[in-house]
């Protein structure tokens, strides 16, 4: 909420960073032993600040954030006290009880949010501890990981292990989850801003609570690229709200494992946390407690800064019914992890690709750009083009080989591709023998993919952080300056391509606020801890609660997800004797059966994918129309199975760089034929990744649309619209929302500039539409963009305005989102899909599985039949819970519009035009591109009725 | 496109033989002549053999299924209601019926003759669920059974669930459904739970060698679907 500018710090020779050496901690002993030391110099390296910072954070049994830029040696740095500390022990089985067998323990558990970069991240690893001749074992953990090597690894444990939070989800249901954590030292969480701001996150932390509780010395790593608000990451880190009756876990982030000042004796926890000096601070002098803006100067006076927590704040929020948690002197605390930030290398050189040609008001193709974006990718050794979406990705593919008169090696990357064919494109792509790859999100994060010396974004940043990340895919050297273009689609996307690059120049950043913990994962959780021992429902909800995302959890919450877990949690107590977990008399939960336990494991992860279904290859047969012949074709991907069924035989759309023409779906196959060259695509859209505008990016254009000042760093294309905007209606203030009325072609309008995104705007049109058929205004449908949405009618709404004052005001109030909310949930498609995902996470039904799918009627459930019946009997149920919490932000994004529907109350411009405005112009245009909203599925049977009935008569 | 608001109505006719039938927007079809109100495929206590297996779906299915029999019945009185099979969801089903349900199920077969037609999931019933138990029966020129029969003559069934698929500008609605050719009638299942198979499946092409009519349930009307505007899921 608070948007915070760190202040950008480049120190002057930022050139010479490679040889900065940092003052010398004085008393301290060398951080760095002599084997690392001559290592790094064997490499021609010097060590960095930072990560000798987080060697001596590691030696005081501290937790850390570090947040830096590409290319600082971040993971380096994350490893480098583990590897450390295990050169110094004895090289055999390390003493444990007695007996020469005693095993070494679990040391470093690493987590990544992708399977391929923990796989890359070992590999990476094995050059020191070779080099070094280190004793230490590193092993990766995937999906992939061969079952008798995953029995080893519990059994005898690696130093270090990499893996994925779904893996450590696995392992911590195992039952020897306790043995096999018990000597963990330590956890790094790489890409930690990425994982955070998903269910995914939310599963990992409360995988990090267990830890935490297993291992009462751990301390955490988190690595994380520049983030609007740090602290979330660094509370995220650290058990929250702890109970004293636990006191080891309590202090251990600052107290444990060093000897403490005397100030703060470990009997009175309250104020000690996050005052105390971290040890073996001598050198920073951070254990001053310094307000924010005192901390960042701080940090910019030095090449690292090394931030001590921040005083106590207090906790916020519901503190629920702690059970039997009279003792609770310390919750009301948050703690958070200390903070190391490597500021920003160099400046990115980044501007707006301008071509001479106009742009259009509506599409996201850039097609008159597609000549320039040639000219650079010839120009630079390897340039990364990205997309929002995979049409998009489709389309300018295609754009660039129709120009590819030299017959450069452009690639195409997005996530519906064949396996296969992205590896390929990948292992291209690390050697170096590709001039440009078009990609959409699949390549945002982490991997080192060579030497990209370009980033070209098309079409709209959607997020200055996001734009960020991208560039950062730039050069993998901080010192040198990232190179990028942006590349408007259309004049709206000028605007928010200015905004970002103005967020850019700032360093601002707009990354996600901090999740609420999900209610379906906590079901998860409990399952899964409860596979693993029985469990106390008082101390899990402790250690539950210890999870920042969890940190306002109530008891009843909790209870109810218990509840869910062992009958389903519902008031008809219609399933005690089937229970999946019970009460024992000794008052622990435990789980009924192995065969629970198995169907635990089955299920375990957030990520539910949509239904996808291969796309192969298949010729059409000459002598049958519309009949194709017996496959045997190539495979090409996978579309989503709602696109493909949205098809019909004939239609032509681009898929994996081609056009292809849609032939049918035949078992559980799509069978496209290939078009002869020349064909126009209908270019149906598939959603894939498709963002919503940042409500940061979209406050920025609105300023920049409302302040003519502004409008002179804009191409004048752009202020010739803008001056006709005013001339013929109005522009909109910062604050204001403008709608717009008018009459076209014998239906009336109605547009808005909400700027909200995409998905607020669907939902606000779906309500829209529902208050004007009740004012008997006829709507007929409407279509949304991130900017925007037109509504149309039968019946004049001008006229409608002018009989009754106050009635577009009464349109946009604020109460559209009570009944009429409520009213549209339950019929909604989005809401039925959003629930289904919570059903399966929670563990309501069980997860397909590729080859499953066709099991059936009998066997699969329909969730959505599932949802009008808990709908109706149990509206409080946990799992509507999760799926109205999963609402407000996710596929309707209800919390936003809430948001605007407050700040617009009484600065509605109305204004009755008698034709279309230049803006309004830009929401049309979406009319037959996008997907049109509104008709009632009684309208489309009615007209598929209508059809038999002409077939009849005619 | 006129709100179809007015249009509102909760049945259609059709002629099966040279019987009118009238299919309802419940999924039950009401045999005027006979005094006979036909349902299929209740399965009765779907969620609880769910929870058997560890999936707790909302244990309200029977309810839910029973309150809309419940209210079909009111509406047109018959003189029997004949369950075409798979009345419960499996063979534990009658046992595992909660006493406020069992208590419904007695209040709704008050008055009326009631006969179970068994099905590959109930083949088994007690006494104990009221009314009559049978395999197959007959009903003036028909046939009525669980499982329809290719080739044979003027039939009622249940058991496969049909649904229809209509797709038009890029939006698909998918609805449980009546097919007839005017001689057979599969019906829809009216169990709260209970599934779709898609009406072009392979299942149903030998049972209308002629081809068929869908009549699709939508949200306040039953729409008559050609053949030809359905589409594969």
């Amino acid at each position: 909420m608070h948007r915070r500018a760190p202040v950008a710090t480049h120190r002057p020779d930022a050139g010479a960073w490679a040889s900065y050496v940092p003052p010398v901690p004085k008393a301290s002993a060398p951080l760095l032993p002599d084997r690392f030391r001559r290592w790094f110099a064997s490499r021609g390296w010097e060590p960095r600040p930072h990560q000798l910072q987080l060697i001596e954070k590691a030696r005081a049994g501290r937790s850390v954030l570090l947040v830096a830029p590409t290319g600082a040696g971040k993971t380096l740095a994350g490893f480098l006290p583990s590897l450390v500390e295990l050169a110094d022990q004895p090289a055999g089985p390390r003493a444990k009880g007695e007996g020469a067998k005693a095993e070494r323990k679990l040391h470093t558990l690493y987590i990544s949010p992708l399977k391929a970069l923990a796989v890359d991240i070992a590999r990476n690893l094995e050059a020191p501890v070779q080099e070094m001749g280190l004793p230490v074992r590193v092993e990766t953990r995937t999906g992939d990981t061969a079952a008798h090597k995953r029995a080893r690894q519990i059994e005898r444990p690696p130093d270090i292990l990499l893996t994925t939070p779904e893996q450590l989800a696995l392992l911590l249901a195992h039952r020897e989850a306790a043995e096999l954590f018990a000597g963990l030292k330590r956890v790094v969480l790489d890409e930690l801003h990425s994982l955070v701001t998903s269910k995914r996150g939310d599963l990992l932390s409360l995988g990090l609570a267990r830890l935490h509780r297993m291992a009462p010395n751990l301390t955490a790593v988190g690595l994380s690229a520049t983030v609007r608000e740090p602290d979330e990451l660094r509370r995220y880190l650290v058990p929250q709200a702890p109970s004293v009756l636990d006191v080891s876990t309590l202090v251990g982030q600052v107290a444990v494992t060093a000897p403490v000042p005397e100030a703060s004796s470990a009997t009175i926890p309250s104020p000690l946390v996050g005052e105390v000096a971290p040890k073996g601070s001598e050198g920073g002098g951070a254990s001053q407690k310094r307000s924010r803006s005192e901390r960042v100067v701080a940090a910019a006076t030095q090449e690292v800064g090394a931030i001590p927590p921040s005083p106590t704040l207090p906790h916020k929020g519901g503190e629920g019914l702690l059970a039997g948690g009279g003792l609770d002197g310390a919750a009301g605390r948050v703690t958070l992890a200390d903070l190391v930030v490597v500021e920003g290398g160099a400046r990115p050189d980044i501007q707006i690709l301008e071509v001479d040609a106009r742009l259009p008001l509506a599409g996201h193709t850039a097609s008159a750009s597609m000549p320039a974006i040639y000219d650079l990718i010839r120009k630079h050794k390897t340039t990364l083009v990205f997309v929002n979406t995979r049409l998009q990705a489709e389309f300018v593919f295609q754009a660039l080989w129709n120009l590819n008169d030299e017959g450069l090696p452009i690639a195409l990357h997005h996530g519906s591709l064949d396996v296969g064919q992205r590896r390929r494109v990948e292992a291209a792509m690390t050697e170096g023998r590709l001039k440009a790859v078009v990609c959409t999100a699949t390549l945002d994060l982490g991997i080192d993919w060579g030497d990209v010396d370009l980033v070209v974004n098309v079409g709209a940043p959607k997020g200055a952080s996001r734009i960020m990340q991208r560039i950062g895919r730039s050069n993998h050297r901080m010192d040198e300056p990232s190179k990028a273009y942006l590349v408007p689609g259309n004049r709206f996307e000028i605007l928010e391509c200015r905004a970002a690059l103005d967020a850019v120049h700032e360093a601002a950043q707009d990354t996600p606020d901090a999740r609420i913990g999900a209610l379906d994962v906590l079901c998860q959780h409990v399952l899964g801890m409860a596979c693993a021992e029985p469990f106390e429902i008082g101390a899990l909800f402790d250690e539950v609660r210890s999870a920042a995302p969890y940190r306002n959890l109530t008891y009843e919450e909790f209870e109810a997800a218990v509840a869910f877990v062992a009958t389903g949690g519902y008031a008809l107590r219609a399933y005690e004797r089937f229970a999946k977990i019970v009460k024992g008399k000794d008052g622990l939960w435990r789980v009924r059966d192995g065969r629970v336990a198995q169907q635990y494991r089955l299920n375990v992860g957030t990520i539910v994918e949509s239904p996808m279904i291969k796309v192969r290859i298949a010729r059409a047969s000459k002598k049958r129309p519309g009949a194709v012949l017996p496959r045997g074709g190539r495979v090409l991907g996978e579309i989503e199975e709602y696109f493909a069924e949205t098809m019909t035989t004939g239609d032509t759309f681009l898929f994996a760089g081609e056009v292809l023409r849609f032939e049918g779906i035949q078992e559980d196959e799509v069978l496209a034929s290939r078009t002869s060259a020349g064909t126009e695509p209908k270019i149906p859209s598939y959603a894939g990744g498709k963002f919503p505008l940042s409500t940061f990016l979209a406050e920025r254009v609105r300023q920049i649309l409302s302040d003519p000042f502004e409008w002179d760093r804009l191409p004048p294309q752009l202020t010739d619209w803008l001056l006709q905007q005013r001339r013929r209606s109005v522009v909109p203030g910062p604050r204001d929302l403008l709608v717009e009325t008018y009459p076209r072609s014998g239906r009336y309008y109605l547009t808005c500039f909400p700027f909200e995104g995409r998905l607020a705007h669907q939902t606000l049109g779906m309500l829209l539409t529902r208050r004007l058929e009740r004012a008997r205004l006829k709507p007929l449908g409407f279509v949304a963009n991130d900017y925007g949405l037109a509504v149309w009618c039968m019946s004049d709404i001008t006229a409608a305005a002018g009989r009754e004052p106050g009635f577009i005001e009464a349109l946009f109030d604020e109460d559209m989102l009570g009944d009429d909310l409520e009213a549209w949930l339950a019929e909604s498609a989005l809401m039925k899909r959003t629930f289904r995902y919570c059903a399966v996470i929670a563990g309501l039904i069980e997860r397909r599985f590729p080859g499953q799918e066709k099991t059936g009627r009998q066997v699969t459930i329909s969730t959505d039949l599932v949802y009008d019946v808990l709908r109706k009997h149990e509206p409080d149920h946990v799992l509507l819970r999760a799926a109205r919490a999963d609402a407000a932000t996710g596929l309707l994004d209800v919390k936003r519009l809430g948001v605007m529907l407050r700040r617009i109350r009484g600065r509605i411009i109305h204004k009755p035009l008698d034709r279309v405005s230049p803006l309004s112009v830009s929401v049309m245009l979406e009319i037959g591109r996008e997907r049109v909203y509104g008709e009632s599925a009684d309208e489309i049977l009615a007209e598929a009725e209508a059809m038999l009935l002409d077939e009849a008569l005619g | 496109m006129v709100p179809l608001r007015k249009n509102k109505q909760t049945t259609a006719e059709i002629g099966l033989g040279d019987l009118a039938a009238t299919l309802d927007l419940s999924g039950a079809m009401m045999l005027a002549d006979e005094g006979a109100l036909l349902v299929a495929d209740l399965h009765f206590e779907k969620g609880s053999a769910f929870a058997r297996r560890g999936l707790f779906l909302p244990p309200y299915d029977t309810r839910e299924t029973l309150a809309s029999l419940a209210d079909v019945v009111a509406r047109f009185d018959p003189k029997v209601v004949i369950a075409l099979g798979d009345s419960f969801h499996d063979i534990g089903g009658p046992e595992r019926l909660g006493d406020e349900e069992r208590e419904t199920l007695r209040r709704i077969q008050t008055g009326r003759d009631w006969i179970w037609v068994t099905g590959n999931h109930d083949r088994i019933l007690p006494g104990s669920i009221g009314g009559e138990v049978v395999a197959e029966m007959a009903l003036a020129h028909l046939t009525l059974r669980h499982e329809p029969e290719e080739g044979a003559a003027t039939e009622v069934a249940g058991h496969l669930h049909p649904v229809g698929k209509v797709v038009m500008r890029g939006r698909g609605v998918r609805r449980r459904c009546f097919l007839t050719d005017g001689s057979r009638c599969v019906m829809p299942a009216f169990g709260a739970y209970a599934g779709g198979l898609n009406a072009c499946d392979a299942a149903f092409k030998p049972l209308f060698p002629n081809g068929f009519t869908a009549h699709l349930i939508g949200t306040e009307r039953i729409f008559a679907i050609a053949k030809s505007m359905l589409c594969r899921d």
